[in-house]
């Protein structure tokens, strides 16, 4: 017995003595800038919670894994969710089909409401008609301005993706741009095509689309420093993630242009960059009052038969847009990743 | 013409040879201009030439030396990963999650200084280990199991493609990591994975130098040491390496464990020169790397390949990338000029092993 204690203790001294030396180690490689300590002054105050019963409510959309803008989107819901006692069931898909099958779904489980969003509307016909028949109310977020009233939705939160890019072309007629460049993440996307689409239609100088290697960081940086070198009558490069908005700012700097850098979308770095000028602004759908409100609607419907613009208007969530004399209004709410 | 996918894989790939049949003509030699052209990377090179003075001619600011950089730069992001992963070609096998994988170690690094408040150092140490070991990983599964590297690596890709974002969502509540620029030591890292430096009035990004530095290390491995006939041994043929004593274990895991090594180096530079890491990234990257060392000569089923190659071969593919952006073609376009300049330069490349090494 005394002998097992014994070697019990011998074996745990070293391993106590290695586990002080990491933490030694670590602390002595602690960094006295930045990071998460820094991060942690802010405080969240919590919203109260409604007394009604539990209500389950699927909220269905076309996110690729990953994307920034909608991980906004599913926090808005969450918060919504959470304040009113409500069973949030998150699903996604790209592909029309395969987000046709997640509506089914949520059919299926004889949801209490589904929030969608109709970036291919026609694909999500037939299943929103057997929600229709099974009686569950269905909102329409984001995506399908044109198509929600069509699809018998109850209601739509949102702002189409060409509307959003006319007000930005709008937007750069008064910053004296001359001549743009759309720069497109991911060719053959819908949403982006719009955007860009949009900004063509209002702005008065000349657009030119780019498309880069969204998962490839470098090579959109290499891209549009090419570009700005191709052409150097370039004065605003315009991007349509939050993300590239940051690499566009190097690329110009690589090719030593003049160009400013707008974008579509925000998120905290940006907040950052639109603060020391480095980019110009960025416009804002708001994704967390796009997925906020849409969840918030179907508990407003279920418990006091309310709902937004009487079926016939659309509830607008932008454009808002965020430029060095707003910034530090939404810089704090950006840096919880919620604006 | 019936012996050209033979003849693609017989020549003069430095490795043991048989020493029988004097006279059955694979043994007389042939005219050194031939035998030049025989060399794996000779093809891409031509290839890499054809493609540099096509837009040197179809796009005028191609001329402009910062626009040399600019492509070189792009070309040494892929071609630092393109080397590990034709040597690891070479041995015979394939890494699918070589993308993500570069990811995977700027996420470590990134999300360990920031969470617990580090000299970024630590994290760029921690994302070595953990990049080592997803190699480690691939390797020990593929000669443990017998299965096809496709199989294996196509499972870690998927795995690793979740776990990035699962975490990062889960540590950060975001999908993209936090700013560490303003953190002890990045200044440092910055200088040596993402810097630039002047050349006559250009400026040039270091990972071009360090591009050709672990290209001209990865020739003499190859062609100088005893792992580097290792490697050709392996990809060759597996059972004959192993019956004359060659290590096929040591060398296969070894060979995932460098991609591992390019992975992370790669995942530094994004960290250093974006500051922040997109978790969804990197996805369809391997198959970039891939083609730059199939472009670039290596053999598709090993054995036969170099190390130069890739060099060209991630070359053209930064060439063509960038010179399409320079020649202000409609982009609309832009992928199916991509593709049809690339399936050119593999012909080309074929072609010219084909009469090189015909008899």
């Amino acid at each position: 017995m005394d002998r097992s204690s014994r070697s019990g203790s011998r074996t745990s001294v070293p391993l106590v003595a290695m586990a002080a030396a990491a933490a030694l180690a670590l602390t002595g490689c602690s960094s006295g800038h930045g990071g998460k300590k820094a991060e942690q002054a802010e405080a969240n105050a919590a919203a109260g919670k409604a007394d009604t019963p539990r209500m389950t409510v699927a909220l269905v959309t076309h996110q690729a894994p990953g994307d920034t803008f909608w991980d906004t989107v599913r926090k808005g819901a969450e918060a919504a969710a959470a304040k009113d006692n409500i069973k949030l069931v998150y699903s996604a898909d790209p592909n029309a089909g395969n987000q046709a099958n997640l509506v089914q779904n949520a059919v299926d489980q004889k949801v209490d409401g589904i929030a969608v969003t109709l970036a291919k509307p026609d694909a999500l016909k037939s299943v929103l008609g057997k929600a229709e028949r099974a009686d569950i109310p269905v909102v329409g977020l984001n995506s399908g301005l044109a198509d929600w009233k069509r699809l018998g939705l109850l209601e739509f939160f949102g702002q189409d993706e060409s509307v959003a890019g006319e007000a930005f072309g709008d937007k750069l007629n008064t910053t004296g741009a001359k001549k743009v460049v759309c720069v497109v993440h991911e060719q053959g996307n819908i949403g982006l095509t719009q955007r860009c689409d949009g900004l063509k239609k209002t702005f008065k100088g000349t657009t030119e689309t780019l498309y880069v290697n969204g998962t490839d960081m470098p090579s959109v940086r290499a891209t549009v420093t090419a570009k700005l070198k191709q052409d150097t009558s370039i004065d605003t490069v315009v991007t349509l993630g939050a993300p590239f908005a940051a690499t566009a700012v190097q690329s110009v700097g690589d090719a030593g242009s003049k160009a400013k850098v707008a974008t579509f979308d925000l998120n905290k770095d940006l907040v950052k960059a639109v603060r020391d000028g480095s980019i110009e602004f960025a416009v804002d759908q708001q994704p967390y009052l796009q997925g906020y409100l849409a969840v918030d609607a179907l508990w407003l419907y279920k418990y006091n038969g309310n709902y937004s613009g009487g079926g016939v208007a659309p509830v607008l969530t932008g454009p808002a847009f965020v430029d060095r004399p707003n910034v530090g209004k939404v810089a704090g709410f950006a840096a919880k990743g919620t604006r | 013409m019936s012996g050209g996918g033979q003849a693609l894989g017989t020549p003069p790939a430095p490795g043991p040879g048989t020493g029988t049949g004097e006279r059955d003509g694979r043994t007389t030699r042939r005219p050194p201009a031939l035998r030049l052209l025989a060399r794996p990377e000779v093809g891409v090179f031509l290839g890499a030439l054809a493609v540099l003075v096509f837009f040197l001619i179809a796009a005028p600011s191609v001329r402009q030396g910062g626009s040399m950089a600019t492509v070189l730069y792009q070309s040494s992001t892929i071609g630092i990963m393109a080397l590990p992963v034709a040597l690891l070609m070479i041995g015979g096998e394939f890494d699918l999650s070589s993308g993500v994988a570069v990811i995977t170690s700027a996420l470590t690094a990134s999300m360990l200084s920031y969470q617990l408040t580090l000299n970024v150092w630590t994290g760029v140490i921690a994302a070595l280990v953990v990049s080592l070991a997803v190699g480690a990983f691939n390797g020990w599964m593929v000669v443990r199991t017998g299965l096809p590297s496709f199989l294996v690596t196509l499972g870690t890709f998927l795995i690793l493609q979740g776990v990035n974002l699962a975490v990062t969502k889960l540590v950060t509540g975001n999908v993209a990591t936090d700013d560490v620029s303003d953190m002890d030591g990045f200044g440092q890292a910055k200088k040596i994975f993402a810097s630039s430096f002047d050349v006559g009035g250009v400026q040039v990004k270091i990972t071009v130098v360090w591009w050709l530095v672990f290209a001209a290390l990865a020739t003499w491995v190859l062609l100088r040491t005893k792992y580097g006939n290792w490697v050709f041994a392996v990809g060759g043929d597996q059972d004959s390496a192993r019956a004359v004593g060659v290590p096929v274990r040591f060398t296969k895991i070894t060979l995932f464990m460098l991609v591992g090594l390019g992975a992370w180096f790669v995942g530094m530079h994004n960290l250093f020169s974006f500051n922040t890491v997109q978790s969804g990234e990197g996805v369809g990257n391997e198959l970039i790397y891939i083609a730059a060392a199939v472009i670039g000569g290596c053999l598709l089923t090993g054995g036969y390949g170099s190390a130069i190659g890739p060099l060209f071969g991630a070359f053209m593919f930064g060439m063509v990338n960038q010179g399409i952006v320079y020649a202000g073609w409609n982009p609309d376009w832009f992928k199916a000029f991509l593709g049809v300049m690339l399936l050119g330069a593999v012909l080309i490349n074929l072609w010219v092993q084909r009469t090189a090494t015909r008899r």
